[in-house]
């Protein structure tokens, strides 16, 4: 068992019915589950799937996927007709109710729904709840939930009873109690699910900063696409019980393993799901910075453009230059390209969403640059990329590179000057 | 078909027979009992002086209800001082003050174990059923004879009697907490015993006090019937006033036996709904006053001077 994997589901299956073992044998036998619906229900077939440690892994699926059945085999809550889940290196299944009562209490903790909170008691008896099953000293568990409450964004709220609170509120309570009980595991089924769109996506933002600071492995259950891509690290899509693609958001968008996942996604939000590097072009307009000003108007004139990037000499992101700048720079015979850069262009880090990039790319004619770390120019992203990537068509252009912006200054023109110039050059 | 009979009852009556005869040292032992429990509630109800009930059931009324269940309280124990049933009234109170604790005692725990086990539920909803429909009359014709004449067969069949509504509603209120919630502390860890205790318990309390409530009701009705056994009390009165076609009697004890019914009726029912000055000086312990009832959506602004306080136990 390796560290990196916190959850680990191997070839589960659960059955309901008079006779759940029949039907998963018939299911391994290659039944449909259609074919054993006479014997009752088959809610999850053959899952398997690893979560890593620090991951949110999200399972997508309709109502009546088995999702929810699923995560509550993750903890015990269903006991797995077959197959084993690994929580932290041990395995779960078929293990004493004691045993698995400390995995709960030490390992996985849960956030549901409805939030079940403890409606008689306060909101901080809620938070520490975990705590006081796990035997923590009642003056140390409000110390800890105190703090759990703050990180949340209930301060002032302790002494309210849930009754008390609003529905967002009440599932800050619900995620600062799992948050509470200190487990490396949260498994949160549907939890947003309950709440109105703008609190909902307030508190996916919240999870999303929390688990920044957290890291914890996080399993996620949502009946939401744009929740999934939106919180994913990496999701498993269901259907009728069967896990049918794992993957990154950008995978399940783009790569779809089958109609039914293409089909799902094409509602999907883009614009918040694709980022900068998956939608980015390989630079062709570009130049170092002591390649001079006569190898940028020959590149330009070449690409047909009027601007060009620059890189510094250790290929970091300089800026770019204009065709007018650089034709007036040759005619005066200047040859330091660093005077004329200019640093309006857009340069943007790899994850960025694309609804991030649409105001950029309305404000410039330029492309839109994407930038690594260290500030070294990946690639770019012209304008006719970026609707292209929104609207989920091929760009199309066939053998013709998209190359932004057009060339303003004729190619003759160009020409001309650069053997002006070179013949100048030659005669001093 | 003429000469065919089921000989049902002389089976019943032979088994009646037989534990009469090898059990007898048991009823004995619980005669003794369930005996001892009445006199000693008897005897803390009869020998102090009137106006000292009065005064106790009174301020019960006052912190349960308010002021107006105090003053019909006062009222009514007055009219049953006044038509000179009070020491019958003690009786019958002791009666079903030990009764009903006893049937609680019994039907609660039925009812949660009726909760827990499917396989328990099928097994005590028929007995339920028996206890409940058979005529209250037939129950005290055994208890009479295990029991001998007196209080204890009173007790006896009033408990059976009175049983069923506390164990369904026991297993109904619990059964009828929301599942996710019982979810939740099995998903935190929390043991059976400690999700009961928490979660499922104070949960299914409203729907346990209603419960309760019957239990006692029923008691205070099976009580009068008792007195056809020696149970004594307001039973004994109403008894005696048919068997001499009294109307005067009989109004007065009947009377007597309706404002205890209707006392202990609104008493138990204001505990079990919680909305009583008593439910709510305990709630307000549990949290500030002046807390907001609706909260603003977004992030409230911080109150360090609530949030850094100490949280009363």
């Amino acid at each position: 068992m390796t560290e990196t994997i916190a959850v680990k589901a191997d070839r589960l299956y659960k059955a309901f019915g008079r006779r759940p073992h029949e039907m998963v044998r018939k299911l391994t036998g290659g039944a449909s589950r259609d074919e054993v619906a006479s014997l009752g229900t088959a809610a999850v077939i053959d899952a398997s799937f690893e979560v890593r440690r620090g991951e949110i892994f999200v399972v997508m699926g309709l109502s009546g996927s088995g999702k929810s059945t699923l995560i509550r085999m993750l903890n015990g809550l269903l006991d797995a007709t077959s197959g084993t889940v690994t929580v932290a290196g041990q395995s779960i299944t078929g293990i004493p109710a004691r045993q698995l009562r400390d995995v709960r209490r030490n390992n996985v903790s849960m956030v549901f729904q409805h939030f079940a909170l403890l409606p008689h008691r306060t909101v901080i008896d809620n938070v520490a709840y975990g705590l006081e099953v796990q035997g923590v000293a009642r003056s140390e568990r409000l110390k800890r939930a105190s703090t759990i409450i703050r990180l949340v964004g209930l301060d002032g709220w302790a002494d309210s009873l849930p009754s008390e609170l609003s529905g967002g509120m009440q599932q800050r309570v619900g995620l600062g109690r799992a948050l509470a009980a200190d487990t490396d595991v949260l498994l949160m089924d549907e939890a947003f699910s309950a709440l109105d769109p703008l609190i909902r996506r307030e508190m996916q933002e919240q999870l999303n900063e929390l688990q920044a600071e957290l890291g914890k492995t996080i399993i996620f259950i949502t009946h939401d696409l744009n929740e999934a891509m939106f919180l994913g690290d990496r999701i498993a899509v269901m259907r009728d019980g069967r896990i049918v693609q794992i993957g990154t958001p950008e995978e399940i968008l783009t790569d779809p393993a089958n109609d039914y996942v293409a089909q799902f996604v094409q509602d999907v939000d883009r614009a918040r799901v694709l980022t900068a590097a998956s939608v980015m072009e390989p630079v062709r307009s570009v130049v170092t910075i002591t390649a001079g000003p006569r190898a940028a108007l020959r590149t330009m004139r070449d690409l047909q453009t009027s601007a060009t990037f620059v890189l510094n000499r250790d290929r970091s992101f300089a800026g770019v230059v204009r065709d007018r700048d650089v034709l007036r720079q040759v005619k005066a015979g200047d040859t330091d390209l660093r005077a004329i850069v200019r640093g309006d262009a857009t340069s943007v880090s790899p994850d960025t969403p694309l609804v991030d990039l649409v105001e950029a790319s309305v404000g410039s004619d330029l492309a839109i640059a994407v930038v690594d770390e260290k500030n070294r120019l990946l690639g770019v992203i012209p304008r006719v990329t970026l609707l292209a990537a929104l609207g989920n068509v091929s760009t199309g252009t066939g053998e013709l590179p998209v190359i932004e912006p057009p060339a303003t200054i004729s190619v003759k023109v160009i020409t001309e000057t650069l053997r002006d110039t070179a013949l100048e050059g030659a005669g001093l | 078909m003429n000469d065919f009979r089921l000989p049902l009852g002389t089976i019943v009556e032979g088994f009646i027979d037989y534990i009469t005869e090898s059990f007898g040292f048991l009823f004995d032992f619980i005669r003794a009992v369930f005996k001892g429990a009445f006199e000693v509630v008897d005897v803390l109800l009869v020998s102090p002086p009137f106006w000292v009930i009065i005064v106790v059931a009174a301020a019960l009324a006052y912190f349960t209800r308010g002021w107006k269940f105090t003053l019909g309280t006062v009222v009514g124990l007055l009219v049953i001082l006044g038509v000179d049933q009070w020491e019958n009234a003690m009786d019958t109170l002791a009666l079903v003050l030990v009764a009903s604790i006893l049937a609680i005692v019994f039907s609660v725990p039925l009812g949660i174990l009726a909760a827990k086990s499917k396989v328990a539920s099928s097994i005590i909803k028929p007995i339920l059923d028996f206890m409940q429909t058979m005529p209250a009359f037939v129950y005290l014709i055994p208890a009479l004879i295990l029991f001998r004449v007196g209080v204890v067969p009173g007790i006896v069949a009033t408990i059976i009697f009175a049983m069923a509504p506390g164990v369904r509603l026991t297993e109904l209120g619990i059964r009828g907490v929301d599942q996710e919630v019982v979810e939740a502390g099995q998903a935190f860890g929390a043991s059976p015993w400690r999700i009961l205790r928490q979660i499922q318990l104070p949960l299914a309390m409203p729907t346990i006090m209603a419960g309760i409530n019957q239990v006692i009701m029923l008691s205070l009705s099976m009580v009068v019937i008792s007195g056809m056994v020696g149970a004594g009390g307001l039973g004994a009165e109403v008894v005696a006033s048919l068997n001499r076609i009294d109307v005067a009697l009989g109004f007065e004890a009947g009377l007597a036996v309706v404002i205890l019914a209707i006392y202990l009726d609104r008493l138990t029912a204001a505990l079990g709904t919680g909305g009583t000055p008593l439910g709510r000086a305990l709630g307000s312990l549990r949290r500030r006053p002046g807390a907001p009832i609706t909260a603003p959506e977004a992030l409230p602004e911080p109150a360090p001077e609530r949030s850094a306080a100490p949280v009363p136990a």
